[in-house]
């Protein structure tokens, strides 16, 4: 008896192997185009691997949970990668220690300014009350965005979906953004990339400069422990 | 290559622990890197750490992807409001970046203007 499509798929629709080899592939595809085509900020590789999975996934009626059964190997490996941060962040160190007084405050000022403009734009825009909460973590990593989420109310799988996004359009808009207004300064690119747009931005900040990627790490981890201690605070003096 | 690996996984066992262990409100991986930034300034960084090390940072935005997908468990949480969800992500993302670049370079420069006003005034 002859196999039929149909079992092959149903086969390897099982194993982790399929939709682990499904997210290298297309990641590297999505890669060489936007190499291929000057590194166009929208066409990131990130964003078009993501899009391009949901939409396969969502076409052959595949659950999230089965896609990750294959896919949480490449995902165990933000883990060491993000300890590996500290390894670009050593290099600068004695740049690290010049302006450590500075960081400190220009980090305090971007987490406000993080809460607090989401908070505007949330009572701006007239969004639910639930969506506000969920909204006002979302630019720090995920483990720790979840945990504040739940903390003041929000939905902590609502703002994983949003630090997502929060990652991928801070990504996008770095490098654009950073050489319109002239910021040259590579540590004040990664700090900004790094509050603002977490492991997602510090990703793209390597790509940028080594620098710039060790600042944004450093601005992740640093602005996750501020925020943590912010959000709850704020949450209560603007009384939401 | 195993023995950078092994150092990288034992900073973030270390760190899941600590944060454990001391109700901390940082991720461990995150605590790992702290740690693994002491160790490299107290001993420096051997080649074989630096080169797994570069080598998994090279491929950072790979890892994202599987935990990007998963913003296709809410799409219908957010059909109604995606719109003025993106709009509000998009501006504050902006507003943050722009400030926190300003307040750094701003902060820069006060500090050097007061540092140089200090040394100047030790000259006389």
């Amino acid at each position: 008896m002859q196999p039929n499509v149909t079992d092959i798929w149903v086969y390897l629709a099982q194993t982790p192997l399929l939709w682990l080899t499904a997210t290298l592939v297309i990641y590297e595809l999505a890669d060489i185009v936007y190499r291929r085509i000057g590194q166009w900020p929208p066409a990131n590789p990130v964003l078009i691997s993501v899009v391009i999975l949901i939409t396969f996934l969502t076409l052959t009626g595949t659950p999230y949970q089965r896609y990750f059964d294959g896919a949480q190997f490449v995902h165990f490996l933000l883990g060491p990668t993000t300890v590996a941060l500290a390894l670009p962040l050593w290099r600068y160190a004695r740049r690290l220690r010049r302006m450590l007084a500075p960081l400190c405050g220009a980090l305090l000022i971007g987490s406000l300014t993080s809460i607090v403009t989401v908070v505007i734009l949330s009572r701006l825009f007239g969004v639910s009350d639930i969506t506000l909460r969920s909204l006002i973590p979302r630019s720090v990593t995920t483990p720790i965005a979840m945990g504040i989420s739940e903390q003041i109310g929000g939905l902590p799988s609502l703002t994983a979906a949003l630090v997502i996004m929060t990652g991928i359009i801070g990504a996008v808009i770095a490098r654009d953004l950073c050489d319109r207004l002239r910021i040259d300064d590579q540590a004040a690119r990664g700090l900004a990339i790094g509050v603002a747009s977490h492991g997602i931005g510090t990703a793209r900040a390597f790509q940028m400069n080594p620098e710039a990627g060790a600042f944004a790490g450093l601005a992740m981890g640093l602005n996750g422990a501020l925020t943590t201690l912010l959000a709850p605070l704020l949450a209560r003096l603007l009384g939401l | 290559m195993v023995r950078g690996m092994t150092v990288l996984l034992v900073c973030q066992l270390a760190g899941e622990v600590t944060a454990r262990a001391l109700n901390l409100p940082a991720p461990g991986p995150v605590l790992g890197m702290l740690l693994l930034f002491g160790m490299l300034l107290w001993r420096g960084t051997p080649d074989w750490l630096d080169q797994v090390g570069q080598g998994l940072l090279r491929m950072l935005p790979l890892f994202f992807v599987p935990a990007g997908v998963g913003i296709m468990n809410h799409v219908q949480l957010m059909q109604s409001e995606w719109l003025a969800l993106l709009a509000i992500l998009l501006i504050s993302t902006v507003v943050t970046m722009i400030t926190t670049a300003g307040a750094l370079l701003i902060l820069v420069r006060l500090t050097r203007r007061r540092k140089e006003h200090k040394d100047a005034a030790e000259r006389y």
